[in-house]
């Protein structure tokens, strides 16, 4: 028990800290810059001519404080923290007056449910085709998902993403290649929306899965291919355990733990995988929202989608290093 | 009836093959022996000699690159007649794996699947060759364990969570649990503290007498030999050079290695100095031809390094393969 | 070394194949030398022109030739890369060797920085830096981002082969002589890490254009710099699909993905050639 709880306290060290550096990362990049913010933002704000001065005042406060031009420069890192740590980025400036926060509530579960379920499928579909493939060698039909894995896992979600858009989109067009679910069509639990929100995310979904699942699949062929050599596996043949118990418990059991580990430390790949893919299909998830702010100089949002990115991933993968020791009951004695 | 196992001729080689060429190490390289029912036969010789080969050819136990190239390895368990354990079929050899043959890998201590408890292990092996009803065979499992002294809540363990002699005491009970008939036994107690070893080699003895079991019995230890093995086979170099009874090998040896090996046991009251041999045992890709000891032997002629020597019964049950034996020079 | 090339050509159709593909693409870079139409300058052709004997690729919206676009662009792609690959190189040997070979709580602290920037979502922090940069963002400023966010994962991996060397016998004898620690390190440790930087190499680049490529397909970059994730961006401008412009997109798709496979394969061989498990794996099954 005391060593699972020293690795707690380690993996809770370690998700502190990738915070940490994250948003001071963030903090750098912003207050990099040669040119001032504050006064570009509002410039451009008050472009749209129907700002009251209230609004403005309001937002030149937030603004001062996130990306700080009062004060000593201790100072102003402390009000960014401060203003990321309440979760208050200000309005925004595309959508004045409501609040980034709100925008970013909105899109953050349609970017984690893709994210959850790509996840899942391509972690779980890769794993089970690739310890397969590991442990029967010769199967030709796993052969040639090896080859077709190693095809498709180096290219980038972008242009995967892009190949099934035009597919799907322009030569054989039978999948809807934008928004989340059909427009018109009122949001809530009913049959129809919920077979429009799954329809609307297959591509999104398969574009994420096709490009992962090679990693998985490659991950477990080659640890399998090592754990079949370990010596309890060979014991355990040549005792004459079931061919299906030995695949199950012994195999694809040993294999799996630093896939898990593997898992954690690529779930911000897969995040940034995740907002590309949404950005193609116009999903309207954290990857829309943060290229929309790009495009419309929205310096809150881009600020707010940035930090809140960085601590849903280290969340993310804090959450999997807590279920790791389920897994590996080895942890506990480290 | 005959001999439990019969060794007719084996050769077995590590066959590699590596960017278009062939390297063979020639490990085991015809063997022929027997082992009877009820005996403990020990198996001897330095580092790298094959004798774990030689019994993971015995045992089925070999993947590649190791494969049989030649000879034949044949069981007779309980009066089925002898069989070549290279032509049974796949269930065939599941049912007679640990109902009638177990094997202690070398290494036993990393043979315990680490993410799951003991329990398991034991439920794997040998619930299906048991027909108990699971209380019935926990409750067995736990019995066996007591034999070990090792307590019944090692089952709710993990390996990582026992010492190395206690995984050691764990393979050895789940290799012997089922009473098989045959019990192949690869340096089972290296890891071992001397008191813990001598408890556990007392154990195997008194197992193997109470079952009526056939062990072979692995260990470079020539003193563990000595005090457990009913008969004792020597290998150098891939092949069996001598093989007696152990109380007559130790009285007599007629090889000159054995005769190095035995000289080599610290003895009580024995101060005269002792003399390693001249040279290193022989590389198997490419061994030295006629007799493979000759570049260490001291008795070495003319003969030994163009004829291989064969094995040859110079005493009742005692067989040894060289020359200076063959003509009465005794090492 | 040329052995080892040799047989890796007979014997590894990864290797094999990724060569071929990769000396296919090196081509048509570097035929953007002698390129017929200066790469920045628009309408020197007539636009949307089918491929054709004329125009192999045809020519876009723009009156852009799309084959010697093409040849710039890939060329860019590349330099890109591997100018990326460089630079974190350089980071990620310094920080694995040294946390290798210090060990204990220094190797802790760097491994746990290291890990943060494994996990950190990179992109998002990329399009922040190019939102502030903005007309300032060059070419040369995201190969140098690019570079101090891509190195620790390879960092990672060097730093767990100079812990296994730290134990062997040859690092103890180096101190007892009187080398110091930098000594060691780059005189007795690099040669092993060396084949593992080459394999990461061609992951990093991977990495570093799909990266690149994203980027500016979005037009998060400078767009003026031609390369193939701005080609298809300003395909995509001109809404060349929808105007049934295909070859200014599908050009540029399939090159690049010739690349990512041909990286990759050569990444694949080479470590399989590194691993000795693997190597033991294939003496086996031969
Ligand atoms: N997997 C393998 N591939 C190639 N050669 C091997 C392999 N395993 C063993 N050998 C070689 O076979 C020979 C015999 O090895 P073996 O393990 O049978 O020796 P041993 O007598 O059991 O030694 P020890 O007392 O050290 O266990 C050695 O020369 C060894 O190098
Ligand atoms: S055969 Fe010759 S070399 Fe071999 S052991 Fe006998 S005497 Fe020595
Ligand atoms: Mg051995």
């Amino acid at each position: 028990m005391r060593g699972y709880a020293l690795y707690l306290f380690k993996r809770l060290f370690q998700f502190c800290l990738v915070v940490f550096i994250g948003i001071n990362v963030t903090y750098l990049i912003t207050h990099a810059t040669p040119i001032d913010p504050v006064e570009q933002t509002i410039t451009a704000a008050t472009a749209f001519g129907t700002t009251s001065p209230e609004a403005i005042a309001m937002m030149r406060r937030s603004l001062q404080d996130l990306y700080g031009t009062g004060g000593s420069g201790f100072d102003q890192w402390l009000a960014f923290w401060r203003r990321i740590v309440v979760g208050d980025f200000g309005p925004s400036l595309s959508a004045f007056p409501t609040p980034v926060s709100t925008l970013i509530r909105r899109a953050l579960p349609w970017t984690a449910g893709l994210m959850l379920v790509a996840t899942l499928l391509s972690w779980g579909l890769g794993n089970l085709l690739g310890g397969l493939a590991g442990y029967y060698r010769r199967n030709r039909l796993l052969k040639f998902a090896g080859i077709v894995a190693m095809g498709v896992h180096p290219v980038p979600y972008y242009i995967v993403a892009f190949v099934l858009l035009i597919i799907f989109g322009y030569l054989w067009p039978v999948l809807p290649i934008t928004g989340a679910y059909a427009q018109g069509l009122q949001p809530g639990f009913s049959l129809e929306f919920a077979g429009s929100v799954i329809r609307h995310s297959l591509l999104p979904t398969a574009s994420l899965v096709l490009v992962g699942i090679g990693g998985w699949f490659m991950g477990m062929r080659s640890l399998v291919s090592n754990v079949v050599t370990e010596d309890y596996t060979v014991y355990a043949e040549l005792a004459g355990v079931r061919r299906r118990r030995i695949l199950g418990a012994y195999v694809m059991r040993n294999a799996l733990a630093p896939q898990v580990t593997g898992l954690a430390m690529t779930l911000g790949a897969i995040f940034n995988g995740a907002i590309i893919t949404e950005q193609v299909f116009g999903y309207p998830g954290l990857g829309s929202l943060l290229v929309a702010a790009v495009h419309a100089g929205d310096y809150s949002l881009v600020i707010g989608v940035t930090t809140v990115s960085i601590l849903a991933v280290s969340f993310a993968v804090l959450l999997v290093d807590v279920l790791y020791p389920l897994l590996d009951p080895r942890v506990q004695a480290r | 009836m005959g001999p439990i196992l019969a060794v007719e001729g084996l050769k077995a080689y590590y066959q590699m093959r590596y960017f278009g060429t062939l390297r063979e190490v020639r490990a085991v390289d015809d063997i022929t022996l027997e082992i009877q029912r009820d005996e403990i036969y020990g198996l001897a010789g330095e580092s790298s000699s094959g004798k774990s080969t030689l019994i993971k050819t015995i045992a089925r136990a070999i993947r590649p690159p190791l494969n049989v190239v030649d000879g034949a390895v044949r069981f007779d368990f309980a009066g089925q007649g002898p069989r070549d354990i290279y032509t049974l079929s796949a269930p065939e050899l599941a049912a007679t794996r640990w109902r009638h043959l177990s094997y202690i890998m070398q290494g036993s201590m990393n043979v315990l699947n680490p993410v799951r408890r003991i329990r398991h292990s034991f439920v794997d092996f040998a619930f299906r060759h048991m027909s108990l009803p699971m209380p019935a065979f926990l409750r067995r499992v736990e019995e066996h364990l007591g034999h070990l002294s090792l307590r019944p809540d090692v089952l709710e363990s993990f390996p990582h969570e026992l010492s190395g002699g206690m995984r050691q005491r764990v393979t050895i009970a789940l290799a012997t649990v089922c009473r098989p008939d045959f019990i192949i036994a690869d340096e089972p107690t290296t890891a071992l503290d001397v008191v813990v070893q001598k408890g556990v080699l007392e154990m195997i003895r008194r197992l193997q007498r109470e079952m009526g079991s056939s062990v072979l019995f692995v260990t470079h230890d020539m003193a563990v030999h000595a005090n457990l093995t009913d008969r004792l086979g020597i290998m150098y170099a891939g092949r069996l050079v001598e093989e007696a009874p152990t109380r007559a090998l130790f009285r007599q040896p007629l090889h000159p290695y054995t005769a190095h090996l035995i000289r080599s046991l610290p003895r009580i009251g024995d101060d005269t100095p002792r003399h390693g041999l001249e040279g290193r045992p022989p590389n198997l890709a490419s061994p030295p031809p006629g007799c493979r000891f000759h570049p260490r032997c001291p008795l070495a002629m003319e003969v030994c390094q163009q004829t291989t020597p064969v094995m040859q019964e110079l005493a009742p049950g005692h067989r040894v393969a060289c020359h200076a034996a063959a003509q009465g020079i005794l090492p | 070394m040329w052995k080892i090339l040799r047989d890796l050509l007979r014997y590894n159709w990864e290797f094999t194949a990724g060569v071929i593909l990769l000396a296919g693409v090196t081509i048509v870079a570097l035929l953007s030398f002698v390129s017929p139409y200066p790469p920045l300058d628009v309408y020197v052709v007539a636009p949307d022109l089918p491929p054709s004997m004329e125009h192999w690729l045809g020519t876009t919206s723009r009156g852009q030739d799309v084959f010697w676009q093409l040849s710039v662009a890939i060329r860019n792609t590349l330099a890109f890369g591997i100018v990326v690959a460089l630079i974190s190189r350089v980071i990620a040997l310094a920080v694995g060797l040294f946390a290798g070979y210090a060990g204990g709580p220094v190797d802790r602290l760097l491994m746990s920085v290291n890990d943060t920037f494994i996990v950190v979502p990179i992109f998002p922090i990329l399009v922040l830096f190019y939102f502030v940069m903005r007309d300032q963002m060059s070419w040369g400023l995201l190969a140098l981002v690019a570079a101090c966010l891509g190195w620790a994962y390879d960092a990672r991996l060097i730093r767990s082969i100079a812990l296994s060397l730290k134990t062997r016998e040859f690092t103890a004898q180096s101190a007892f002589s009187g080398m110091n620690a930098g000594e060691i390190v780059t005189r007795e440790h690099l040669p092993y890490v060396m084949p593992v930087v080459f394999t990461t190499t061609m992951n990093n680049m991977n990495w570093s254009i799909g990266l690149e490529v994203t980027l500016s397909v979005l037009g998060f970059t400078d767009v003026n710099t031609p390369t193939i994730g701005g080609m298809i961006y300003w395909a995509n401008q001109h809404a060349a699909l929808v105007s049934g412009i295909w070859w200014w997109i599908a050009a540029p798709v399939a090159l690049v993905i010739a690349v990512f496979v041909a990286l990759f394969l050569l990444a694949v061989s080479m470590n399989e050639y590194i691993d000795p498990r693997s190597r033991l794996a294939r003496m086996g099954g031969g």
